[in-house]
């Protein structure tokens, strides 16, 4: 009886956005008389972060600091349509709703700072710090601040914008399956090391390597706690949890947090992560939705890995250390 | 965390103010200082707490509800059945015109798993609504169960629910979503090996932090609020709207702060029963499923029994992918066709094989209704296909991260749901792996890329 190590690769591709299209966002942007932008949504930041990243995008889109972008969401009185937070479909869906409400808006404030400055609109930029300036001379230039003030109090001109993304329906041909699924995949590899113990089938994980390729890494710390937190996702569905461990049987369910096995810290391996970038064609700064994906190469790798240390398969998920026994006595038994 | 600007450089201009920084979050402070307000932290006056009465059989007829001691319990407000909705046969994704409506708020005349709801009880305290529902005495009549997808669709196995008619989702194209590419009967023939393995998975949950439920307040102009964590604000005002029989405009809805969600909290089952119980007592109501109902009535990610058949060559070329997908749905649909259908688009993985054949099926059971879950309709199928890729790479004797270099997908490739495949980066993502993992392949697989030149 020992302890045995093995490793696992999986590699797998997942869908941004709701499956077969036909799922609409759309959002409202607003200047305040002072310059500040408010994002108006019905979106619903679940705890990854929705909330950030679109105050991110409409502060990079307008051209301002995005502490000074507020978001109101998820408010059906105020905030326009919005299908929902899953199918990995926030930062790509509503992030594009977001880019074209802010384009709007950023127009009428570029029209409005022309006016101010007797110059073209289109011969304007920001610079990213509250001031508008014309392309070359930086001197010739206007604070978002008065820029707002006026479009109020002078001309009458609401700065604001409104946008909508829907990447439309697909069908599926019924004969052939013929459809488009997606506009855009995100991608994984993951390489996991195991300790097996033979005696016991007792599975500890020694380190998981996430290779994630995510378009575009909107807000790197944001990116990294949502793929750390995938990956320790993707062990705990590999290898503990089940509402019915013996499935069919409805017995043994676990009901609370203490029969509801997940890893603890104690539990969790060296986990790396790695991310590429090639952008999406159609992703709000060619960003992808990497939210499912990234807790989906864990699960095929750890099971990889456990029969690399073993030489025993484990097809019924989860694996669990019985599992683990059972199979290893019958490959003992011959 | 590593940024591999490396690769794909030439398609970014690295020229980003805001994005592309790792800012702080702007509700962070309130979340790690206990600030923040959840649907839950807000109380009103004569608030009224339901408490629901569930099935104790699998499958079962009522016979008849009796519920004069319960209506005389200390603090009982009022009592709910099927008769006090207005319109309570429902299926959430008719939004997205996939029906048949399946599912009672209410049962009526039979529960089809155990822990479907009968009757709601609504109660000054937790505790009476709890004393109260034990209270409500409800005849059945057992009746035979299926508990998982093979007794389902075995021949004679009794209907689960008769809204569908047979123990599974009717498409458009059959009993199954189809893809159809190539001829895999000739790529089986032609094939050095043949491999048919069986996949299982049990059903897991969801586990937020905080369970699902809502608080509804009667605004006094024939309007109601309901503070919600819902994943999806319009897709459940909209719903609740057909339930309640109700005009949009009297629902506002508010919420979009949620202590988790990962699927668990896209269908519609807390909110349109709060909401009539609002209207019908003219108090506030608060409805939050306790841990127990979170982990055994809340909906999981389905079970599933995959099939996977390959041909494969000696060269390491897949030559040929037959799939068969069975996704539990439990008694009712919810969101389990556009789950089972979403994993036949998903198939054959990111691979380019010229010949592949697939049929997903959505099978009934009388068991908790399971819907949709982080990595809906694809994490069952990554897991059989990832470990079917490992099995064929050890029967041809080829090292297992070398063979996927060999069959990856790349721009251009024509894929079994005949798109052409755009963006592929799966085999940077695997060259990043053999360097960080330091598990080497040979040289002409580092040198590979997903563009095709042109």
């Amino acid at each position: 009886m020992a302890i045995r190590r093995g490793r696992g690769v999986a590699a797998i591709n997942y869908p941004t956005g709701m499956n077969l299209g036909g799922d609409p966002s759309q959002a409202l942007v607003h200047s305040t008389p002072t310059g500040n932008f408010m994002v108006t949504l019905s979106s619903v930041d679940l705890g990854q972060g929705l909330k950030q990243v679109m105050a991110q995008i409409c502060a990079e889109t307008i051209g301002v600091k995005t502490e000074q972008v507020i978001i109101d969401t998820a408010d059906t009185d105020t905030g326009p349509h919005c299908m929902g937070t899953f199918a990995s479909r926030g930062t790509h869906r509503i992030g594009n709703a977001v880019i074209q409400a802010a384009k709007e808006a950023r127009q009428v404030m570029l029209e409005v700072a022309a006016e101010a400055l007797e110059v073209d609109a289109g011969d304007l930029d920001t610079d990213g710090e509250g001031n508008i300036h014309v392309k070359g001379a930086p001197q010739k230039a206007i604070s978002i601040f008065d820029t707002a003030l006026m479009a109020h109090f002078k001309l009458g001109r609401s700065i604001s914008g409104r946008g909508m993304f829907l990447v439309p329906r697909s069908y599926p041909e019924v004969e052939t399956g013929a459809m488009k699924p997606s506009t855009c995949y995100a991608h994984a590899c993951t390489v996991a090391e195991v300790e097996v113990d033979d005696e016991t089938g007792e599975v500890t994980v020694v380190s998981v390597k996430n290779v994630f390729e995510i378009g575009r890494a909107l807000n790197p710390k944001m990116v990294e706690q949502q793929l750390v937190g995938g990956s320790w996702m993707g062990m705990s569905h590999a290898l503990y949890e089940t509402t019915e461990p013996y499935y069919p049987s409805r017995d043994h369910a676990g009901v609370d947090f203490n029969e509801y096995l997940m890893p603890g810290p104690g539990d969790l391996p060296q986990t790396e992560i790695v991310v590429l970038e090639r952008p999406a064609a159609d992703g709000p700064y060619g960003a992808k939705g990497p939210g499912e994906m990234c807790a989906n190469p864990q699960i095929p790798a750890l099971a990889n890995a456990v029969f690399d240390a073993v030489g025993v398969r484990i097809d019924t998920m989860p694996i669990t250390p019985e599992r683990v026994l059972r199979a290893l006595k019958q490959q003992r038994a011959g | 965390m590593k940024l591999a600007k490396s690769y794909f450089a030439d398609q970014r201009k690295d020229d980003l103010r805001e994005l592309g920084q790792g800012l702080q979050r702007a509700d962070v402070p309130g979340h790690v200082t206990g600030k923040t307000a959840y649907f839950a932290d807000r109380t009103f006056p004569g608030m009224l707490y339901l408490k629901m009465v569930r099935s104790p059989h699998h499958h079962a007829r009522i016979r008849s509800i009796d519920l004069s001691e319960a209506e005389r319990h200390p603090g009982v407000h009022r009592i709910l059945t099927h008769k006090d909705i207005p319109h309570n046969l429902y299926t959430v994704l008719i939004l997205i015109q996939v029906g048949p409506e399946d599912e009672h708020v209410l049962a009526e005349d039979k529960v089809r798993w155990k822990g479907e709801a009968v009757v709601a009880v609504l109660a000054d305290s937790e505790r009476a609504a709890s004393e109260a529902a034990a209270r409500v005495k409800i005849d059945y009549e057992v009746l035979p169960a299926v508990l998982d997808i093979e007794a389902a669709l075995a021949p004679g196995a009794p209907v689960v629910n008769e809204h569908h008619g047979q123990n599974h989702y009717m498409y458009d194209s059959g009993p199954s979503r189809k893809v159809r590419f190539g001829d895999v009967a000739k790529g089986f023939a032609e094939a050095d090996h043949v491999l048919e393995q069986t996949y299982w998975s049990s059903p897991i949950e969801q586990a937020p932090m905080e369970t699902t439920g809502c608080i509804v307040t009667p605004d006094g102009n024939d309007r109601f609020t309901c503070y919600t964590n819902t994943q999806a604000m319009f897709f459940t005002l909209d719903n609740t709207s057909i339930i309640l029989q109700m005009p949009g405009h009297k629902l506002h809805l508010v919420g979009g702060t949620v202590g988790g969600g990962f699927g668990g909290k896209v269908d519609v089952t807390v909110e349109p029963i709060a909401i009539l119980a609002a209207k019908l007592t003219g108090r506030p109501v608060s409805f939050i499923y306790s841990r127990y109902e979170e982990m055994q009535v809340s909906s999981p990610r389905a079970a599933e029994k995959i099939v996977l058949k390959d041909g494969v060559m000696k060269d390491g070329r897949i030559v040929a992918r037959q799939v068969w997908g069975y996704t539990d749905a439990g008694a009712y649909s919810r969101h389990s066709p556009y789950g089972a259908q979403k994993g036949a688009a998903h198939y054959p993985g990111p691979y380019t094989i010229p010949n592949v054949w697939v049929d997903t099926w959505c099978v009934y059971t009388n068991r908790t209704p399971s819907s949709a879950m982080r990595g809906f309709g694809v994490t069952i199928a990554d897991f059989a296909l990832e470990v079917q890729m490992d099995k064929l790479a050890r029967l041809i004797g080829m090292d297992p991260l070398e063979f996927r270099f060999v069959n990856a997908y790349r721009d251009g490739d024509m894929k079994a749901h005949r798109q052409e495949t755009t963006g592929a980066a799966l085999i940077e993502c695997m060259q990043e792996a053999s360097r960080v993992a330091s598990w080497p392949v040979a040289e002409k697989y580092m040198n590979m890329s997903s563009y095709r030149e042109s």
